[in-house]
């Protein structure tokens, strides 16, 4: 039986490998536009304009304040009602985008704040725009609180990305849902998945500890 | 777009709404909990010195970290049946918020712990105090103060996460969404709605662990 079991799931290896791929260029093309999505408004946030910064939090909290399943129903099902048809696939990754550009926002703008204010004032003294300021005086500083927190939100972004099966993308998760209607072993079935998941997301965690250990290390006291 | 809007809708399907509300809120309790309970166990598991109690402890938080809790749903609701355990859809999704937010909560709970100086800890060996009293008198009360907080965040976090129990067809706040979405077919009645409830929780709550910590902030001042 466990045999019969075992044989019917290797048949089904090429579908699980479709699964994965979806869920790999999924999480790698939202990442990308997410993390550049989320710098900038992370940038235009701690600007001096108020009613923008203003704006941006509205829109971050909104996205914070409602779980992704429910943000994906409203992409996917109330954008074609203003006339923009959408396939899952893009539906996808705008939702996932957005969610990471959002949550990449606020480490932006922490990151940011951590940089002492005498350092910007004086880039300021020394003449340099606003550009330069940014790109040669803060944002380098801010990197160091940035990197761990944002390998994090990395993880939390591929997990969130198995939420995207509810509206039909054949992801890990999805492939899992539909061995298992073969195959009735859920254990083993989504103990597979669940490694799937396990070997994109684990060397990211320890990265992330490693950044952070790092990270601290450097900042820290003088160790004797 | 949306002229064609229909407020009445939602007003028929209020009730609906409210009884899902009400789901989510108390099915969010629980788990919270639960992930309680699972958090202290494993971080009291994970400061042990030996290793027969830490690495597994270990591994659990690593392997729960690393996976999607809507697997690891589907995990406990396509195998439990698998093990004899047959049990209503939202007992599974209890479990599951609970072993989930569990592992997040011993993390937590851990950063918390280690916070206190280590000056502390050996104060308190050197006045004598059993390891009990340590942690009761000395110990526990600070890392009580740094973990309130991040303990709140992740209530939101679990909040949030119960709404994929919809997707095992318990019948929470998201789940009286998809009804009036497949019901009517009016999808932007439906989600608008739950969003809008979701949110509500989500200031909730948020303004709790604002107020918290404002409290706490200046409590910790006086000492």
């Amino acid at each position: 039986m466990i045999w019969q079991q075992l044989q019917s799931l290797a048949g089904s290896y090429p579908l699980a490998l479709r699964g994965l791929g979806m869920t790999v260029v999924l999480s790698l093309i939202s990442l990308v536009l997410g993390t550049l999505l989320g710098f900038g408004l992370g940038i235009l946030r701690t600007g001096g304009n108020r009613l923008i910064s203003g704006l941006i939090g509205a829109w971050v909290d909104l996205i914070r304040g409602t779980p992704f399943l429910v943000q994906i129903f409203l992409i996917f099902f109330i954008l074609p009602e203003f006339g923009i048809e959408l396939d899952a696939f893009t539906a996808g990754i705008i939702a996932l985008t957005n969610l990471a550009a959002c949550f990449i926002c606020e480490i932006v703008v922490a990151g940011i704040r951590s940089v002492p204010t005498g350092q910007v004032e004086a880039a300021l003294a020394s003449g340099l725009s606003r550009w330069q300021r940014m790109r040669q005086v803060v944002l380098p500083q801010a990197m160091r609180i940035v990197l761990p927190p944002l390998v994090g939100q990395y993880v939390l972004l591929i997990k969130d990305s198995s939420v995207v099966s509810a509206i039909g993308l054949t992801d890990l998760t999805r492939v899992g849902w539909l061995v298992v209607q073969r195959v009735p072993n859920g254990l083993l079935v989504f103990f597979l998945v669940g490694v799937g998941y396990f070997i994109v997301c684990y060397p990211l965690i320890m990265l992330a500890r490693r950044l952070e250990r790092r990270m601290g290390a450097a900042h820290g006291e003088v160790q004797l | 777009m949306l002229e064609n809007f229909s407020f009445r809708t939602i007003v028929e399907y209020l009730p609906l709404f409210g009884q899902g509300l009400v789901t989510t809120v108390w099915l969010s309790a629980l788990s919270f909990v639960g992930a309680l309970i699972v958090g202290i166990v494993l971080c009291a598991m994970n400061l042990q010195r030996g290793w027969l109690f830490r690495v597994p402890a270990k591994a659990y938080i690593d392997a729960v970290r690393a996976t999607p809790l809507l697997a690891q749903l589907y995990f406990l609701y396509f195998g439990l049946p698998r093990l004899g355990f047959v049990l209503p859809e939202l007992v599974v999704g209890i479990l599951a918020l609970s072993l989930n937010s569990g592992a997040y909560i011993a993390e937590i709970i851990r950063a918390g712990i280690l916070s206190i100086p280590r000056g502390q800890v050996e104060a308190s060996v050197a006045s004598g105090m059993t390891y009990v009293q340590r942690m009761r008198l000395v110990v526990l009360p600070q890392a009580f103060k740094v973990t309130i907080p991040p303990l709140l965040g992740q209530a939101i976090v679990l909040v949030k996460d119960s709404a994929l129990l919809s997707l095992i067809s318990v019948s929470e706040l998201t789940r009286a969404g998809q009804l009036l979405a497949s019901d009517r077919f009016m999808p932007a009645e439906g989600f608008l709605t739950i969003a809008a409830f979701y949110l509500l929780l989500y200031y909730g709550l948020k303004g709790l662990a604002g107020l918290s910590s404002r409290w706490l902030g200046t409590a910790g001042a006086r000492t």
